[in-house]
């Protein structure tokens, strides 16, 4: 197959072995990600649990309508990205789709950080930056806001390195570079994308849900 | 008879080794092959390897005097604490792994490269990267927090280049991430035809074993000092108490990876030791099996015992307990380990030759720092020592007494594999025991200045430790001279050294089965295994009995 | 004060810690030998060439063999956790009467104060043969009380207090060192313990200048900062009465019961809205910043003098 050899690479024989790497490759990474993720949550909850009250008054300073509206925007994506992938495994005359899907997740995830900015905005203007100046009276609950500048931020730079790795994808796909079918990268960057989308699932209830249960 | 065997009798086709194959410095900065990947990794490490003993040697030159006659105390801070995070993130992590490991996982596994090649060479460059950021630091003015970072001193107090330091550990530890990646995808994925799990050699295990630390613990890591950048960039007040923050959580984070962190550097030197005592004693290791699983048990239970660092931190008695039964139980399998060494070198045929010193000198250390790690492990004695030069000399026994002398035997006994050239072996011996002899003076003494109480991070002391701290430093200059003369004889065999035959110790392994060096996709057959590693008989010295891998050494010698 | 190759056991603790201290090192030893020993032996009775007997490894070298002494190694770690341990649990809590001095660590010293007020610098003077406890909080930085003579270290934190304590039984001078690093001065934090005679200490203690001791500073304080503008008797202001508080149990308005000790107190303080009692506002502002934390201390000593239950067991 014309397709394999142009998509085999260096020390591969066998392209499924390949694919196979590749796959298994980014599973590890992804276990290492979940680590850097699990030990901002754990300092998070570490936190929350020495100033419980704080974390509810911070909780409810968040604007949760962004959180949720970015939520569905980035649930959306995965959906995408996850039928790119199914489309890209084995049929051949679905290349249009899996090049369409392509692009509406990669605009789905500007869309998010756009969405993220005109937040970011709003919380400045609140006075919502740990430090100087800052507008609630209890102190720990800058704790709160140190950990959602921190890992909103961190979400976003992985978001951004996401958006830049489909972006390539297109591009490739587009100039025929790659072949779409059987390509493992589509596989491999879809896995990617969907635990950021994870990782924001986690993130959702520890930010914009304290406080407002009751 | 083994596919290997059959082509290693025919006369090979001419082509380059890997070291003829480009020769322009860009052939090097480009290059995807693990080999040279090895070499780049092996000038950066030794040049961070002479940047931090030099930093130690200005340390150790201080500590003559009890009363500071060098140097100010914020010079002495900054030497001590770049000595640390240079040979802790820039030399002994990426030592082992990334030089030998990268060297030779593919060729013990019969691989043509490890499975990401350009995800490899990325890795060097983050490393580089990183080393920038590390060496600006210090030549800005330095950072004075330890190795350590603890806050709030070094998010709140410290007035030095934290945050370059900080950052060249964040990223270095992105490089140690890949590379873990790549050796977990490239042993699952890569290895040839009959190469099962337990026909693996040690090393392959140990760099397996090191890889998934490197994945799961690194990244706690980079967490706890971005927490520290941030603190300090942009006045997050994570670890700040005045703003309800918790200093004592960065020590959690930090140890969590810190103490996985240990095992990174010994496992592989394990590994490198488990080669090398069976090939000189000629037997099979004793107990393969239990030492596979003796260095899971390492990496496994290595995550839950961070605690035993701060037993005097005010964390809760109960977790104190906890961590103080786990390194107990963590000695256990180190202690199999020490037992099957031993027990390889039963009834065998021992030569010693200079990697057979190093590896028997590791063995040695090895077994002092791990039983003064009990001493650690057991609460009260820790509560006295923890913090003085108790400590400091148990994790040098372990780091550089274990890891390093594991270093220059792997280095000594794959030197012709890797240059196709044989160094000076009566230099390579003298070197070895002058080694032995020089740690043991340095850091025996610091055992006794620390249970009399001496803490560590001191650069004026009380004048009655004066006595130790002369013993050591006249310790490290015989240290200092046994770790420059390598430098010397090695670099002299890449010029004039003879050449070395394919297997020159008359080893085992996938390894010695090419020729020296090998060529730039490692074999020109495609390796089979039929049989468990390290083949050696003591007993009948008739080759017929003699694994295919000997029979070629004579052949070519 | 150490000579060469010991250090005094000045303290009932230091002989606990010596006892667990040599044995281990009796066993390391031992293991010592025995490693290094079969190494040589080995080494030279297997050095290649020589005559003696190689074969196959016998019989018993198997896997039993292994599992074995690896099971021997695995009880006899179990065995130094136990031992180690109960030593470690029989000395965590401080004796119920022991003589409580606070200690204040900052870049780079050490402040201490006695209960009458007497206050020292990079010094402690405690009598011999009394449960001595300190209570230690830091200013700035994380360092580590240590006392060698005594085997005792404890890291004093910022923002949350720390304790030790330890019983002298020497007289003498012994050095307080900083363990853990603090910055540029770390090895010049040092001071010293003095141990004397009960009857010496108390006449030293008489001989300090007049300071007045914590309660009355903690009193002043108590009118200065405005805490008797709501919490004195008199007051309108629908407050917590604070007699007879010290070491009661309190009922909070969120259900839980906590003890008023002196976390407590000092929660209250600078984190008024963390624990509100039950059936009282929020409405207490927090001191954090502007007491430091030898003041809190004293007003905890002052809140104490006030009536103490005795405690409920």
């Amino acid at each position: 197959m014309s397709d394999e050899t142009a998509m085999l690479r260096e020390p591969w024989v066998d392209f499924s072995r390949q694919r196979e790497a590749g796959k298994f490759g980014i599973w590890v990474f992804l276990a290492s990600e979940t680590l850097f993720f699990g030990a901002l949550m754990l300092t998070y909850s570490v936190c929350r649990i020495e100033h419980p009250a704080a974390f509810a008054a911070a909780g409810r300073e968040t604007n949760i309508w962004y959180g949720t509206i970015n939520t569905a925007v980035l649930l959306t994506s995965s959906l995408t990205i996850a039928v790119a992938a199914q489309g890209a495994e084995s049929y051949a005359r679905l290349r249009r789709l899996v090049i369409a899907c392509l692009v509406v997740t990669a605009l789905l995830g500007l869309a998010f950080i756009v969405i993220k900015g005109f937040e970011y905005k709003e919380d400045m203007d609140k006075h919502l930056v740990p430090g100087a100046g800052f507008a609630l009276p209890e102190r720990a609950a800058q704790l709160f806001f140190g950990f959602y500048w921190l890992v909103t931020s961190v979400h976003a730079i992985h978001l951004s390195i996401g958006i830049a790795l489909v972006g390539r994808l297109v591009w490739v796909l587009l100039r025929r570079e790659l072949p779409v079918t059987e390509n493992p990268e589509i596989e491999v960057t879809a896995l990617y994308w969907h635990l950021v989308d994870i990782v924001w699932i986690f993130l959702y209830p520890l930010i914009y849900l304290p406080g407002r249960s009751s | 008879m083994t596919d290997s065997l059959l082509a290693g009798e025919l006369p090979l086709p001419p082509r380059p080794d890997y070291l003829r194959h480009g020769s322009t410095v860009w052939s090097w900065l480009s290059t995807t092959d693990h080999k040279r990947i090895a070499i780049l990794y092996a000038v950066t490490i030794t040049i961070f390897f002479f940047l931090g003993g030099a930093a130690i040697t200005a340390v150790r030159l201080e500590l003559f005097q009890p009363n500071g006659w060098l140097m100010t105390s914020d010079s002495y801070n900054k030497l001590f604490s770049f000595h640390g995070i240079i040979m802790v993130w820039f030399f002994l992590v990426p030592s082992i792994p990334n030089t030998l490991g990268n060297f030779l996982l593919p060729l013990m596994i019969g691989a043509p490269d490890v499975a990401f090649p350009r995800l490899n060479l990325f890795s060097w460059y983050l490393t580089i990267a990183a080393g920038a950021f590390t060496v600006y630091a210090l030549v800005a003015g330095g950072v004075d927090t330890g190795w350590t970072f603890y806050t709030p001193y070094s998010s709140m107090f410290s007035n030095t280049h934290v945050f370059a330091a900080a950052a060249g550990v964040f990223v270095v530890g992105f490089a140690s991430i890949a590379t873990g990646v790549n050796f977990i995808a490239t042993t699952h994925m890569l290895r040839a035809p009959g190469m099962t799990w337990f026909r693996l050699p040690l090393f392959v295990w140990a760099i397996y074993a090191t890889s998934l630390i490197m994945v799961l613990a690194t990244p706690v890591l980079a967490i706890s000092l971005l927490l520290v950048i941030a603190e300090r960039v942009f006045g997050l007040p994570i670890f700040d108490p005045a703003r309800g923050g918790d200093p004592i959580l960065f020590q959690h984070l930090f140890w969590f990876y810190s103490h996985p962190a240990v095992y990174i550097m010994v496992l592989p030197a394990m590994g490198v030791v488990s080669e090398i005592i069976p090939c000189f004693a000629r037997r099979r290791i004793f107990g393969y099996d239990f030492m596979v699983y003796a260095m899971l048990a390492i990496a496994g239970i290595g995550f839950f015992v961070w605690g035993h660092h701060m037993f005097v931190s005010g964390q809760s008695p109960l977790a104190s307990l906890v961590f103080s039964f786990l390194s107990f139980i963590i000695a256990v399998p180190s202690a199999i380990k020490v037992f099957n060494w031993t027990a390889s070198l039963y009834r065998g045929q021992i030569s010693f030759e200079s990697p057979m010193l190093y590896a028997l000198g590791f063995v040695g250390l090895f077994t002092t720092g791990g039983l003064s790690g009990l001493f650690l492990a057991s609460i009260p004695v820790d509560v006295h020592v923890t913090d003085t030069y108790f400590v400091v000399a148990h994790f040098h026994y372990i780091m550089v007494g274990g890891s390093v002398s594991a270093f220059f035997a792997g280095m000594h006994f794959w030197w012709p594999k890797v240059t196709g050239r044989r160094y000076p072996e009566s230099w390579a011996k003298f070197a070895a025991i002058l080694m032995y002899a020089g740690f043991n003076m340095t850091f025996l003494p610091q055992f006794f200045a620390g249970y009399l109480g001496m803490p560590r991070r001191y650069h004026t002391y009380p004048a009655e430790f004066q006595i130790y701290n002369v013993m050591s430093s006249a310790g490290a200059a015989v240290l200092a001279i046994a770790y420059l003369l390598p430098l010397f004889y090695l670099t002299w065999s890449l010029f004039y050294g003879g050449k070395a035959g394919r297997n020159p110790f008359g080893a085992t392994g996938l390894e010695w089965t090419t020729s020296s060096p090998p060529p730039p996709k490692n074999f020109d057959w495609q390796p089979r295994i039929d049989r468990a590693p390290y083949d050696y008989h003591a007993e009948g010295m008739s080759a017929g009995t003699d694994p295919p891998e000997m029979q070629n050494a004579k052949e070519t010698q | 004060m150490n000579s060469l190759f010991s250090l005094p056991e000045a303290s009932t603790h230091a002989v606990t810690v010596d006892h667990i201290f040599y044995l281990l090192l009796a066993l390391s030893g031992a293991t010592v030998v025995l490693v290094f020993g079969l190494i040589l032996l080995f080494a030279v009775r297997y050095r290649r060439g020589s005559k003696a007997k190689r074969g196959p490894m016998p019989e018993f070298l198997g896997r039993e063999f292994e599992i074995g002494w690896t099971l021997a190694t695995l009880l006899t770690f179990a065995f130094l956790f136990w031992w180690a341990s109960s030593a470690d649990l029989s000395s965590l809590a401080a004796p119920p009467h022991a003589l409580e001095i606070h200690v204040v660590s900052k870049q780079w010293m050490w402040k201490t104060q006695h209960a009458n007020g007497a206050r020292e610098i990079n010094a402690l003077h405690v009598p011999l043969h009394e449960p001595v406890h300190l209570l230690m909080s830091s200013q700035d930085v994380i360092h580590s009380f240590y006392a060698p003579a005594f085997r005792v270290k404890q890291d004093v934190v910022p923002g949350r207090d720390t304790d030790i304590w330890f019983e002298a039984s020497k007289t003498g001078t012994f050095p307080l060192l900083c363990a853990e690093y603090c910055g540029t001065n770390h090895s010049a934090m040092r001071g010293e313990i003095v141990v004397m005679q009960p009857e010496d200490y108390a006449k030293w203690l008489t001989r300090q200048p007049e300071g007045d001791d914590l309660a009355h500073e903690g009193a002043k304080l108590f009118v200065s900062q405005g805490c008797s503008g709501c919490h004195a008797t008199s007051s309108n202001v629908h407050a917590p009465r604070l007699a007879g508080l010290y070491g009661r149990a309190v009922q909070l308005a969120d259900g839980r019961t906590v003890t008023a000790d002196d976390a407590y107190l000092r929660d209250s303080i600078l984190q008024p809205k963390r624990d509100v009692v039950a059936g009282f506002e929020p409405i207490m502002p927090s001191f954090k910043g502007l007491l430091d934390d030898g003041e809190i201390q004293s007003l905890t000593a002052y809140i104490r003098s006030l009536g103490e239950e005795p405690p409920n067991d």
